[in-house]
């Protein structure tokens, strides 16, 4: 009679937890209540835990092994999060949201390995649609975890090259069929065999990191975002498995809005998911196109650029990654209030997939201060250039190059762009002449209206904050 | 149990609503989105108790560790860095506001 009244307590319990994170994500839709989403979210989170611990499913001695040693595996999780999460710079965003779904991938496959482990040792089976769903939950775990590590890797830079094998599609191929073979073996064969399922989720960690491997840096935000999904769609088929209707519904929910966000982004870039995963693009042509690009780059003084930002009418600001990576955010925030201050127009262009992930910048600006009124998006901007004075490119290169609009040739032809190069003059902030980060010539840099200011992005915008001032 | 048909239809209903709940977000929330949805499933956690609990013999306990351990991970971390991102937006209007009173 107790028990039943647990259950059932525990029962609703997760089933009001599926539902806030549910109404949390609707409210993350929104600026004004997204703090409150999030917060609810984690509410519902924290009941949901605490329940569990007086579920029968659990039902632990105080003393048991079992139980120690789950809160110590709890405190060293949570702590090893909380405070690398605390300390992130806001730039490496991208890769941390990469790690934690890592590790919620990792824990769904490590759900199923436990409970495949449970059937390899002769525990009885709750019948083969379980078996099929563990099965699947794990594979889709696996990936997401060493998936998301690799992407972890490359973008924290620890991995800088994008590696490709000989034949690596026959060799992903491959590895996908034997991770089937073992799957239908574990899931369908008479007994599950320890040494099957081992070599399964072996094989399907090597896959995850085979699969990314070759993506370059510019197609990581969809990438991970398909990751997080994926790990989503792991964890309401685990979910199925331990009979938890917290972990269906939540699981789900998040493996099909990420999906829709994977497919936003990839339109975003105007590249196919399956051209994302299956081709690699600025690895192996790059810097070898250097063909007929006319003009030259001309540099320009800060001063200089200073004075034709301050006498003009209208400037919009261009950001990318690089703004990031040189933490010039706030800078910019001081200069477009001076600019401000003078009465010129500034507005903020940010293309979608600006930075390692769409809406990067907006977090990055957002936390400088700018008003998110000025802040615009392509379609809202693209207008607006051939009015604009100046269009002052920090950090950006991908997203502003022209040659997405007239070489078909191009790796990036017919992703949309910011036609900053309509704008009267072009002032791009860069620290090299190099390439950017897929390897393309820019033929914005080598326009009549692009002027380059060389320079660190911080440096650089104290120099024409200076430069303003002095006028 | 939860399976047969009703699991297909908690499988489906869930599926539109992910679909439909952030059909309309602005892309400025694009990232701290995923950031809390990626906290969503960390109720992975919950999953990953109830599999330490009737975990038996050392590589049962150690696999289970690992899975606590990382979903623990996933839902602090996502949780932390979801709500630093939100927070820059929620002081966002009040500066405005003040900038707004200024000038």
């Amino acid at each position: 009679m107790i028990d039943s009244i647990i259950n059932f307590g525990i029962d609703a319990i997760y089933f009001i937890t599926a539902g806030v994170f549910i109404i949390g994500l609707k409210q993350m839709s929104s600026p004004v209540t997204a703090h409150r989403g999030i917060v609810w979210a984690g509410i519902a989170m924290v009941i949901a835990t605490l329940a569990t611990f007086g579920s029968p499913q659990i039902s632990l001695e105080i003393s048991s092994i079992n139980l120690q040693l789950m809160l110590v595996a709890m405190v060293a999780g949570s702590t090893v999060a909380y405070i690398t999460a605390k300390r992130v710079a806001m730039t490496d965003m991208p890769q941390m949201i990469a790690m934690y779904n890592g590790m919620g991938g990792g824990a769904a496959a490590a759900i199923a390995a436990v409970e495949l482990v449970k059937l390899s040792s002769g525990a009885p089976s709750h019948g083969l649609t379980i078996q099929i769903l563990a099965v699947l939950g794990g594979v889709i775990g696996a990936v997401a975890f060493s998936g998301s590590a690799v992407a972890f890797a490359k973008l924290q830079g620890i991995m800088k090259k994008t590696l490709r094998l000989p034949m690596h599609q026959v060799i992903n191929i491959g590895l996908l069929i034997a991770v089937c073979v073992f799957g239908y073996l574990i899931a369908a064969g008479e007994s599950v065999k320890f040494e099957h399922v081992m070599i399964f989720f072996a094989l399907s960690i090597v896959l995850g990191v085979m699969v990314t491997l070759p993506i370059g840096g510019a197609d990581m935000p969809v990438v991970i975002s398909l990751f997080n999904a994926l790990t989503g769609l792991a964890v309401a088929f685990e979910g199925f498995v331990l009979n938890n209707a917290a972990m269906i519904v939540a699981g789900t929910v998040v493996g099909s809005s990420g999906a829709l966000l994977t497919q936003l982004m990839a339109k975003a870039m105007n590249r196919p998911i399956s051209n994302v995963l299956f081709s690699s693009f600025g690895s192996d042509g790059g810097a070898a196109e250097e063909e007929d690009i006319e003009g030259s780059m001309k540099e320009i003084q800060a001063n200089d650029a200073a004075i034709m930002m301050a006498y003009g009418q209208k400037v919009i600001i261009v950001p990318g990654y690089g703004m990031a990576v040189a933490q010039a955010q706030h800078k910019l925030k001081e200069m477009g209030d001076l600019l401000e201050a003078r009465g010129i127009d500034v507005k903020y262009a940010i293309h979608p997939v600006a930075g390692r992930m769409p809406g990067h910048m907006n977090v990055l600006l957002a936390e400088a201060g700018v008003d998110y009124d000025n802040i615009l998006d392509l379609e809202e901007i693209n207008p607006e250039f051939p009015t604009a004075d100046v269009a002052l490119v920090i950090g950006a290169n991908d997203v502003v190059n022209p040659v997405a609009r007239s070489n078909p040739d191009s790796p990036i032809y017919g992703m949309p762009i910011l036609d900053a190069d309509h704008a009267q003059n072009v002032i791009v902030i860069k620290r090299g002449k190099g390439a950017g980060f897929s390897g393309i010539e820019n033929h914005l840099f080598y326009a009549d209206n692009t002027q380059m200011l060389y320079g660190d992005g911080k440096k650089a915008v104290a120099d024409l904050i200076a430069g303003i001032k002095l006028l | 149990m939860i399976e047969g048909l009703p699991a297909l239809y908690i499988f489906m209903l869930s599926a539109f609503t992910g679909y439909e709940v952030i059909s309309r977000v602005p892309v400025i929330l694009h990232t701290p989105l995923m950031s809390g949805s990626n906290f969503i499933h960390g109720i992975v956690l919950v999953g990953a108790m109830i599999v330490m609990g009737h975990a038996e013999g050392a590589l049962e306990l150690t696999i289970g560790f690992i899975a606590v351990a990382l979903a623990s991970g996933n839902a602090v971390g996502g949780y932390v860095a979801t709500v630093r991102m939100l927070e820059m937006f929620q002081t966002k209007p009040r500066v405005s506001a003040n900038d707004a009173g200024e000038a």
